[in-house]
């Protein structure tokens, strides 16, 4: 039977794919993002209603929340940070390895949120740098999913140091 | 039909002492009642700081008061000749009422006797009304902040903190920091 150029070429492939080594790192890493849930207000349901099994974070390789900081790549920022609790977030995001990244989870974490007095952080963005914010208050599960995609295209198209 | 169910979940949630105990409180304390009132079925008596403890003793042991609902505070700057006032709710489970007793106190000896010993509950509350508000409980066994970090200066619930005073510990505005004198200006109360 006559092959058509296509099958031809097919048979004819070596089982390999080209690429770059950056790339294969950002294509591995966005799909193996392991999570240090920093919960400290309400924000916490909807992540945890995001995590389990209804949306389900694990369909994007983020269904393990690690709960030290030094097993987590992303730190997941949700509920609101009061002064007396910046410094032990600042701590937490010291502890971890390089590669990391930074979601803020909600509108406390972005800018204080609904509150602006004497006790609450007016935004994590103070202390330590973010890579994603997901507003909402809290976010509904649908744009935790939308941020966490966008920070997957993130982590896909940096550099990757080797 | 409505109606009788609403009214039977009130009195199964909000049952107030009645006229006669305000007077056995009357009488037996006397000129030390400032006043009493009723609104919305809720009883409260308004008492000099003298007999703070000995009625709080009295109304748990003798009035069968065991249980302290509430302990806070108000501050009436601006409101009232006498600026703050201590409130405390006070709750009978074996006789399902409640009393409310505030006790004013003039600003320059915001100060009141420690209730931890009738209750071990009365502990937190009054470091938080310390916390927030500066009022002292003489007695008690362990006056630090509750809620805010001992580096924090001021009392934040006083109606003169100043509004937008911001005290972080890490970041922009922090002591130390450029910001840092415009800080403690609009912090000290
Ligand atoms: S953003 Fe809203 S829901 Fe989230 S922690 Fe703040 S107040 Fe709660």
């Amino acid at each position: 039977m006559e092959l058509s150029p296509v099958q031809r070429s097919l048979e004819l492939a070596e089982p390999f794919v080209t690429t770059k080594l950056d790339k294969v790192l950002g294509w591995g890493r966005k799909y193996s993002i392991f999570n240090y849930p920093f919960v400290t207000a309400c924000c916490g349901m909807e992540y945890m209603s995001a995590a389990c099994s209804r949306y389900d974070m694990d369909r994007f390789g983020a269904g393990l929340p690690r709960f030290s900081p030094r097993q987590s790549d992303v730190l997941l920022v949700v509920g609101t940070i009061t002064h007396k609790m910046a410094p032990v977030l600042k701590q937490v995001y010291d502890q971890m390895c390089e590669p990391k990244w930074v979601v803020a989870f909600g509108a406390c974490t972005i800018s204080g949120g609904p509150y602006n007095n004497y006790a609450v952080l007016q935004g994590i963005d103070q202390i330590i740098p973010v890579d994603i914010y997901i507003p909402g208050c809290p976010p509904h599960a649908e744009v935790v999913m939308d941020g966490l995609i966008k920070l997957q295209a993130k982590i896909q198209h940096q550099k990757h140091e080797v | 039909m409505s109606g009788t169910r609403t009214e039977r979940t009130f009195q199964a949630t909000g049952s107030w002492a009645g006229p006669e105990l305000v007077e056995r409180i009357c009488e037996r304390f006397e000129s030390a009642v400032l006043g009493q009132s009723e609104a919305f079925g809720e009883r409260e008596v308004t008492v000099r700081r003298e007999i703070w403890p000995t009625l709080a003793r009295w109304l748990k042991e003798d009035e069968g008061f065991e249980y302290l609902l509430d302990l806070t505070a108000v501050d009436y700057l601006g409101l009232r000749p006498v600026r703050f006032e201590v409130v405390a709710h006070f709750y009978s489970l074996s006789g399902n009422r409640r009393l409310r007793v505030c006790v004013p106190l003039q600003e320059e000896r915001a100060e009141l006797p420690t209730l931890t010993g009738l209750w071990k509950a009365a502990d937190w509350y009054e470091r938080e009304i310390w916390d927030l508000y500066g009022i002292r409980f003489a007695g008690h066994p362990d006056l630090r902040r509750l809620l805010l970090y001992d580096e924090f200066k001021g009392h934040p619930l006083r109606k003169d903190y100043k509004m937008k005073a911001r005290q972080p510990l890490i970041g922009p505005g922090t002591m130390g920091g450029a910001a840092s004198q415009s800080r403690e200006d609009e912090a000290d109360v």
